[in-house]
């Protein structure tokens, strides 16, 4: 095979893990180009820096060294425009870059969904660099900020309400569901993690929206008005967090057949030739199982460019993700989740709860209920074997052998308490009471 | 320089510290000043009430400051600001602190009459204000060795607190922590003193703590020990074999069944006092690819050193006919010793073994053979062409004074809390050799639900990059792990746990990771 070069634009999980595996099969020429920093770093741990649990180096998974040793090269370059019939990108900086295959892994950007004062100064999203950056200069202390609004009640929000609590800026939520997370949380866990949240001294209000934003005349954020109330709350930063998009505004002239991602069909192909898309900003033509056709999740930007990687090296392979799992941290409560456990049960299926009595750790299972075979677990304060659960997905364990060997899949430090038994005395209780 | 553009973003901290933690360390600093005072020859009498106050105060202190940071707080990972604050992120109070440490342990090994302490047993100073305590518990005058062994013994139960505090969440890190503080306590403070008050006129047992083992503990099989254990008949001798079977039976035993934390993190003083004063400063410790490198040439290094030094010091006894083993028997057991174990290593664990690894152990392996060889040929009169005591004496100074002590404590709040440990201690080496390729012990990771984040290896205080192995949905099994558990209680993701299992499966290096296509796995993970 002739050596190509394969550019990849964006260096998050998806772009670096398809570098990395590109690499290990092959001596093609990879280029990685990002604006948003020099090297890779973990977006899921920028909190942990404003945190003070960590250094900005820190984040980096690889030594510099790393790129050059196998011999990847890095580019520090905003795209602005991809030109497919030349084979070429053009760089914000006038620099024409050619490329023989293009891989998009441009990831999301924080949505606003057109509030008025949205684009005061002090009104940001969490998720790249530059807006940690951004919240250090708006929301330093508690001095300079003397109230932090956020507006979202899913991951980056709650993130960003444990990050502005370290440094003692008070916090008001404002979430549009009833309970947090409620469209992907059941009532029971969602309820659980509202008490955390206030636990931690954080103003969470549900069922609430934001009206507008209003800023002072140097065009800074000073207050927020709530659409239900009408209720004025005065502020210093405002944290947008209703989730994100993928961040193809760029890609809007390349006649690149777009949707709300770049669409591609399993293979990871767009709908030109020698383009392709992974990550965060790719949307699957048909959704896949029970998944979003965007997927926005750290596994699955890293499980698209593992797999990328053969198409790219002459072994064309599907997408074909394998059972569902996802993870977060809700202040101190972890939480995993394995197989699909929905926020309203689907019909046909039934679900067992259990709830320990300090009401911080919980396991919530949903099965169907002829077959009794198990869909899915979330479970909160009780860290599950990976593995075990995948295996028993794939297999199509009842509920009954779940239950029953729940303990083999136990993740738990050694000499931890373990809740086993109370669980599966509950469920053998709830199986007399049906 | 690095260290600048390093910073965290910014970095803007709340508040150093809070009304109540400011008072605690006031409290604490009241009962350190007293010590220091009484350096200075202030008299304080009667001595047995100041020197209980002076102890009281400081625990007292640390116990506060440990109620004031974590006791209102919701349990949880207490991470928040560590790289905000000067004393925890090398800024200007780490550097005094770290001054005032290296300070302290080199009056304490070089200069201890600075500090009151008197070859006529007149004291003065501060060992003088101790005397009282030393009486009262093994009935002798106190020597520096006491006063340290007490201000350690304090520090690792008062700072055991504030990690039993900070870890209230984790039975793991609980038990383990109680663990070191009971050993310190019993087995390296007390029972050693009581122990001695049985000495007299016609019995005479050296100073013995039962969890300090050959090779940290150099100076075990040293002639006046050993003659001392003989002369103290079965008792002596009984000790005297736990000694040697610690080493070669006892520490196997465990370290095959639990890995090498057993000992470095819930029995061994160094680790004892790493695990609790040095929590704070954890993080400090390097990880780096070079670090490492540096890390597996110098403690190697240092077991070669204690070998060889050992050997000489204990031949040059036995080759005065005066025991029932002579010198030269002693010689052919170790190097049989050494051949099987290298012989073992090189025929089953080769793969396992890193280039530069093979090389060393090669290397190492003909020296001190060839050195043997040299002495038996008759071409040398010395073994290892020095004199044992000049072998002794250099060991003492630069490993077991400058390297532990000097380095290994006073440098905490810069190179992190297991910098010895890490680079120098000998008994880790062993125990992580055997970790690395004959153990029970893991780190497992959990499928494919890293996130990379880093805080597994930003707290490792062996300066393992546990997220370059996690990542790779890859288990973790590395010589230096001491098994403290931070990385698994870190982690956000509940992805690392520690465990004993059986040995099949225990590397598992992955390309492709769990939660991607059955298929391609399966491709990929079997074509490696």
């Amino acid at each position: 095979m002739k050596q190509e070069h394969i550019v990849i634009i964006g260096n998050g999980i998806s772009g670096v893990t398809l570098a990395r595996h590109i690499r290990k099969l092959s001596k093609q020429r990879i280029t990685l180009i990002s604006s948003e920093s020099e090297y890779f770093f973990s977006r899921t741990a920028l909190m942990y820096v404003y945190m003070g649990h960590m250094k900005w180096n820190h984040l980096k998974p690889y030594e510099d060294g790393f790129w050059k040793k196998n011999r990847i090269d890095i580019k520090k370059a905003h795209v602005s425009v991809v030109d497919h019939k030349n084979k070429e990108l053009q760089l914000e900086s006038g620099e024409a870059f050619p490329y023989d295959k293009l891989v998009i892994a441009c990831g999301s950007k924080s949505n606003k969904y057109g509030w008025p004062g949205q684009d005061s100064k002090g009104v940001l999203g969490l998720y790249s660099k530059q807006d940690l950056e951004s919240l250090e200069i708006h929301a330093p202390n508690k001095e300079v900020c003397k109230r932090a609004v956020i507006v979202g009640g899913g991951l980056i929000g709650i993130e960003l309400a444990e990050m502005l609590s370290t440094r003692n800026i008070p916090v008001t939520l404002l979430v549009r569901e009833k309970h947090f997370w409620n469209n992907i949380l059941p009532d029971e866990e969602a309820k659980l993690i509202d008490r955390h949240i206030r636990e931690h001294h954080i103003d969470l209000r549900l069922e609430t929206n934001l009206e507008e934003i209003s800023a002072d005349d140097t065009g800074k954020v000073k207050a927020i008005k709530i659409k239900e109330t009408g209720e004025v709350l005065e502020c210093d930063f405002v944290g947008l967090t209703p989730g994100v998009s993928p961040n193809i505004d760029f890609l809007k002239s390349s006649g690149i057949e777009l949707n709300r991602g770049v669409l591609v069909n399993r293979n990871l192909e767009t709908s030109v030739e020698d383009i392709y898309a992974i990550g965060d900003c790719a949307e699957q033509r048909h959704p896949i199982g029970n998944r979003p056709s965007i997927e926005a999740v750290w596994y699955t930007g890293r499980m698209m460019g593992e797999t990328l990687a053969q198409t790219l090296c002459g072994k064309p392979r599907e997408y074909k993700p394998g059972q569902w799992f996802n993870s977060a941290k809700f202040f101190d409560i972890e939480y995993q989740t394995y197989g699909w456990v929905f926020s309203q049960l689907k019909e046909g299926h039934a679900d067992f709860y259990w709830e320990h009595t300090d009401g911080k750790k919980c396991i919530h299972i949903q099965y169907e209920i002829e077959s009794r075979i198990f869909k899915g677990i979330n479970t909160f304060g009780i860290r599950l074997r990976h593995e075990v659960f995948d295996r028993w997905l794939t297999q199509k364990a009842t509920v009954d052998g779940v239950v029953k060997n729940l303990k083999l899949a136990n993740f738990d430090p050694e000499f931890f308490k373990s809740y086993e038994k109370e669980i599966q005395n509950k469920f053998q209780h709830t199986l007399k009471t049906i | 320089m690095s260290e600048y553009v390093n910073m965290s973003v910014t970095g803007n901290s709340p508040e150093a510290l809070n009304v109540q933690q400011k008072l605690s360390s006031a409290l604490g600093l009241l009962g350190v000043s007293i010590m220091i005072l009484s350096g200075f020859n202030i008299q304080f009498q009667p001595k047995i009430v100041w020197v209980s106050l002076a102890l009281i105060l400081v625990f007292a202190g640390i116990f506060w400051y440990s109620k004031a940071s974590y006791g209102h707080a919701t349990e949880g990972v207490k991470n928040d600001r560590v790289y905000f604050k000067s004393l925890t992120n090398r800024g200007f109070w780490a550097y005094i602190l770290g001054l005032a440490l290296t300070a302290f342990y080199i009056v304490l090994y070089f200069y201890p009459s600075w500090i009151g302490l008197s070859s006529d047993g007149k004291n003065t100073g501060v060992v003088a204000l101790f005397d009282p305590l030393s009486k009262a518990i093994s009935g002798n005058a106190a020597s520096q060795w006491f006063v340290y062994g007490t201000l350690y013994t304090l520090a690792i139960v008062g700072f055991g607190i504030k990690f039993l505090w900070k870890y209230r969440h984790n039975r793991y890190q609980r038990l383990r922590t109680f663990s070191v503080m009971f050993f310190q306590l019993g087995f390296a403070f007390l029972i050693p003193e009581l122990m001695s008050r049985l000495n007299g006129d016609d019995f005479s047992l050296p100073y013995y703590n039962f969890v300090n083992i050959w090779p940290l503990n150099y100076y075990n099989f040293e002639q006046y020990r050993v003659d001392q254990y003989i002369s103290a008949g079965n008792v002596g001798i009984g000790l005297l074999i736990f000694g040697v079977l610690s080493i070669l039976v006892i520490t196997p035993i465990l370290t095959y069944k639990y890995g090498k934390r057993w000992y470095c993190s819930w029995v061994c003083g160094c680790g004892g006092l790493a695990e609790t004063a040095g929590d704070s400063f954890r993080h400090l410790s390097d990880n780096s690819q070079s670090a490492w490198k540096l890390e597996r040439w110098l403690v190697h290094t240092v077991v070669v050193f204690v070998v060889i030094m050992t050997t000489a010091v204990v031949y040059s006894y036995l080759n005065t006919d005066k025991y029932w083993l002579s010198g030269t028997a002693f010689l052919i057991s170790v190097a049989s010793l050494l051949t099987t174990v290298f012989t073992w290593t090189m025929l089953y664990k080769r793969e396992e073994l890193q280039n530069d690894a093979k090389y060393g152990a090669i290397g190492f392996f003909v020296v001190i053979l060839s050195l043997l060889g040299l002495h038996f040929s008759g071409l040398v009169d010395k073994v290892f062409l020095f004199e044992a005591e000049t072998l002794r004496s250099t060991y003492g100074f630069v490993i077991g004074a400058i390297f532990s002590g000097v380095v290994g404590v006073g440098f905490y709040p810069i190179f992190g809390n297991r910098v010895w440990c890490r680079f120098g201690c000998p008994m880790a080496a062993i125990l992580g050799f055997q970790q690395r390729l004959f153990s029970k012990f893991r780190i497992t990771t959990n499928g494919g639900q890293c996130i990379s984040c880093g805080n597994c290896t930003t707290y490792c205080e062996m300066g393992i990059d546990v997220r370059a192995y996690a990542q790779k949905g890859e288990n973790i099994v590395r010589s230096s792990c001491v098994g403290c558990g931070i990385c698994a209680s870190v982690c956000p993701r509940g992805v690392l746990k520690l465990e004993n299992d059986t040995p099949a499966g225990r590397i598992n290096s992955k390309e492709i990771l769990l939660g991607n296509d059955v298929d391609l796995m399966d491709l990929v993970n079997q074509n490696k």
